[in-house]
């Protein structure tokens, strides 16, 4: 966990050389997206299981109702079928509903909400109706939560046709990609990552949006193409850096959302560094690594020395030990060793 | 013998002053669905309609009875057994068959199919395909409606196989915690696909509305196959509902007669079953009370029976007419 919380994690907002910024924690930039959108539009509410009375799970809204009342933070039933088809059917009928989901991995119990009617409906009805609708939900494993607890579907759903997938990284990105997103028409999930909660950055003061399907680099090199998003791209930066001791410099991209995935970026990148790596918490089989893969190969074969490699979480459920769950997710160390391993640098 | 018995029949009759053009609407609407739904069985033979197409047949006088007890602000929500409602709720016959046919000028230009017509301008929100999962859909319609403080209803419905899903159970929980303004509207017609709601409901087919009990709101069961008792009970529900806020639930006990799609032969079922369901045909009684009780001229009847095949006539002109969709429509209305 203290991997993802060091200093490490502010180097693109560094970058931008902002005036007037104040530092914040990933939790405060969800909080301050949420309140803005909540002040600014009454169409805008908020459902979900605790996000209330308790305060927020995880304590993202954490004041909320008292601040903005029962009308707009509605504390559910646990129910999540029902939470997310009632923000569905919400949003069809012209509101702005941003629902909660506790974790991802209770998405399963809503999955045919979600797939079979939010991300369906727009399309069956031929663009008759919108579905402005934002799932919030924490997604990751890494705090021994064990093997229901701990999964990343983020990726499964960016399978889908009719969603976005948003996986923000820093707080700059999850303020602004948030912003996108609320403002967005189409059904949004928004995958936070439970372990980057507390990671700082700096976030300027002036408003902003991150558009979907804009890629960020953490850093640039010339010699390999290392890919990550949500939590994975603090370990690609990681990777980099390890990377740079024996000489070889990264570009380091961080996806920002999985769908629109920003395939450009990433193939003018390899394209310049001739080797890619993507690193991934999900499983390996299936797991959203392969189908980048598989596009790099398609679009840019002939610019590759090596493999495009994979390095993703094992093809295990998430065990509750600290010591075999550990083994199970990417490390910067492991996805150095698989570079040496596989691409011989 | 599953003959959808009631704990109660009525006559018909209306607790409410009608005027002679509505009751010959009701006669007209109920009619239009059966023709509508014929054809489409026909069209679906010749190979026309392709997919799924589960029909209405038997079942019109739910439709047409509780989308009357509506205003036109009121939403409708419902499932797969959709062209009924669909109509009821003023989906014109020609778009509702083009859409059948997979035509570009059908509901959703062919997008939707039979089990997914749409009409925005309607209400009408849509036909849904997986068992109950046009119920957490429905409250959240309602719950915009609560939020905004407009007065609209939605009226969604269900079959007796949906209740046995999660999602009737969250979304019963939910709309009665939040008392949220909706009919939930149980079409049992005692077979989920071909089991026997006897098999598959404990308690057995026939008192499912007491499920109401178990979330607190109030729950009648009705003869389905009797218009008026379907309006009555549903304008009186609309009212409550309007003064007092909601959700109701209402269990209308039906029969499909035609198997659950055209890919049912029905060999869960006995053909006796079917005739003495069909003996309570809807539109027969009705048209038998309009000509007998309401001294309704035969020849207004005639002359809706060719004003109606010749509307379905030309609807199905105009689906088989229209064009088929373009490939580069193929990627519109995913995203915004």
């Amino acid at each position: 966990m203290s991997d993802i919380q060091n200093e490490n994690t502010t180097k693109p907002e560094a970058k931008l050389n902002l005036q007037g910024e104040s530092e914040m924690i990933l939790r405060e930039a969800v909080a301050f997206a949420l309140g803005e959108a909540l002040e600014a539009d009454n169409d805008v509410f908020m459902m979900g299981e605790d996000i209330g009375a308790y305060g927020g799970p995880y304590a993202v809204t954490r004041g909320f109702l008292e601040k903005y009342g029962e009308k707009r933070i509605k504390d559910t039933p646990i129910s999540e079928a029902a939470i997310v088809g009632a923000g569905g059917g919400a949003a069809v009928a012209g509101l702005r509903p941003i629902v909660e989901l506790m974790t991802i991995n209770f998405s399963l119990v809503a999955m045919d909400q979600i797939v079979n009617h939010v991300a369906r409906f727009r399309y069956m009805s031929n663009g008759q109706f919108e579905v402005p609708l934002v799932i919030r939900t924490v997604t990751g494993g890494g705090a021994q939560l064990g093997a229901t607890h701990s999964q990343s579907f983020e990726s499964m759903f960016a399978s889908i046709p009719g969603l976005l997938v948003a996986t923000p990284s820093t707080p700059y990105d999850a303020l602004g990609l948030l912003r996108s997103a609320i403002k967005d028409n189409n059904p949004v999930i928004f995958a936070e990552h439970a372990l980057l909660y507390g990671v700082k950055g700096k976030v300027p003061k002036t408003y902003y949006e991150i558009p979907f399907g804009k890629a960020a680099f953490r850093r640039e090199g010339k010699d390999i193409t290392i890919i990550g998003y949500s939590r994975m791209a603090h370990i690609a930066d990681e990777a980099a850096e390890i990377l740079s001791h024996r000489g070889i410099q990264a570009d380091v991209i961080d996806l920002r959302t999985l769908r629109p995935i920003d395939m450009e970026t990433i193939i003018k990148s390899v394209q310049k560094t001739n080797r890619a790596v993507i690193v991934e918490e999900t499983w390996l089989t299936g797991g959203f690594s392969g189908e980048i893969a598989s596009r790099i190969h398609e679009t840019a074969f002939d610019y590759l020395d090596g493999p495009v490699v994979r390095v993703n979480g094992l093809d295990v459920p998430a065990p509750y030990s600290g010591k075999l769950e550990a083994a199970t997710i990417p490390t910067a160390l492991k996805v150095s060793e698989s570079i040496r391993k596989n691409l011989g640098i | 013998m599953a003959t959808n018995e009631l704990r109660s029949s009525d006559d018909v009759g209306f607790a409410y002053d009608l005027a002679k053009s509505e009751l010959t609407d009701f006669y007209r609407q109920m009619l239009r669905i059966r023709r509508f739904e014929e054809s489409s069985a026909n069209l679906y033979m010749q190979g026309h309609i392709k997919g799924f197409l589960h029909l209405y047949i038997g079942e019109e006088a739910i439709a047409v009875g509780s989308i009357a007890a509506l205003s036109s602000n009121d939403y409708v929500v419902t499932h797969y057994r959709d062209h009924g409602h669909a109509i009821a709720k003023g989906m014109e016959t020609k778009t509702a068959m083009a859409e059948l046919c997979g035509k570009s000028t059908g509901s959703s230009g062919g997008k939707g199919g039979s089990m997914h017509l749409i009409d925005a301008s309607k209400r009408f929100m849509g036909g849904y395909a997986i068992v109950a999962g046009q119920m957490p859909m429905a409250a959240g319609i309602a719950l915009a409606n609560q939020y905004r403080g407009d007065d609209s209803i939605v009226l969604c419905y269900f079959g007796d196989g949906a209740v046995n899903e999660g999602a009737f159970h969250e979304t019963m929980n939910l709309a009665s915690v939040w008392n949220l303004p909706m009919i939930f509207f149980l079409e049992n017609n005692l077979y989920g696909m071909g089991t026997h709601a006897d098999r598959a409901r404990a308690g057995g087919a026939h008192e499912i509305y007491k499920a109401a009990e178990a979330y607190a709101m109030p729950g009648i069961q009705i003869d389905g196959m009797q218009l008026s008792t379907v309006y009555n009970h549903t304008r009186a529900t609309v009212e409550d509902i309007r003064t007092n806020g909601g959700p109701r639930f209402i269990e209308a006990m039906c029969y499909r007669y035609r198997g659950h799609s055209m890919a049912d032969p029905s060999m869960y079922r006995e053909r006796d079953e079917v005739e003495e369901n069909r003996e309570r045909d809807p539109i027969d009684n009705y048209k038998n009370w309009l000509i007998g009780n309401q001294s309704f001229d035969e020849k207004i009847i005639k002359d809706i029976d060719s004003e109606i095949e010749t509307e379905i006539a030309s609807a199905v002109k105009f689906a088989m007419d229209s064009p088929e969709p373009e490939p580069d429509t193929l990627f519109e209305n995913i995203y915004v």
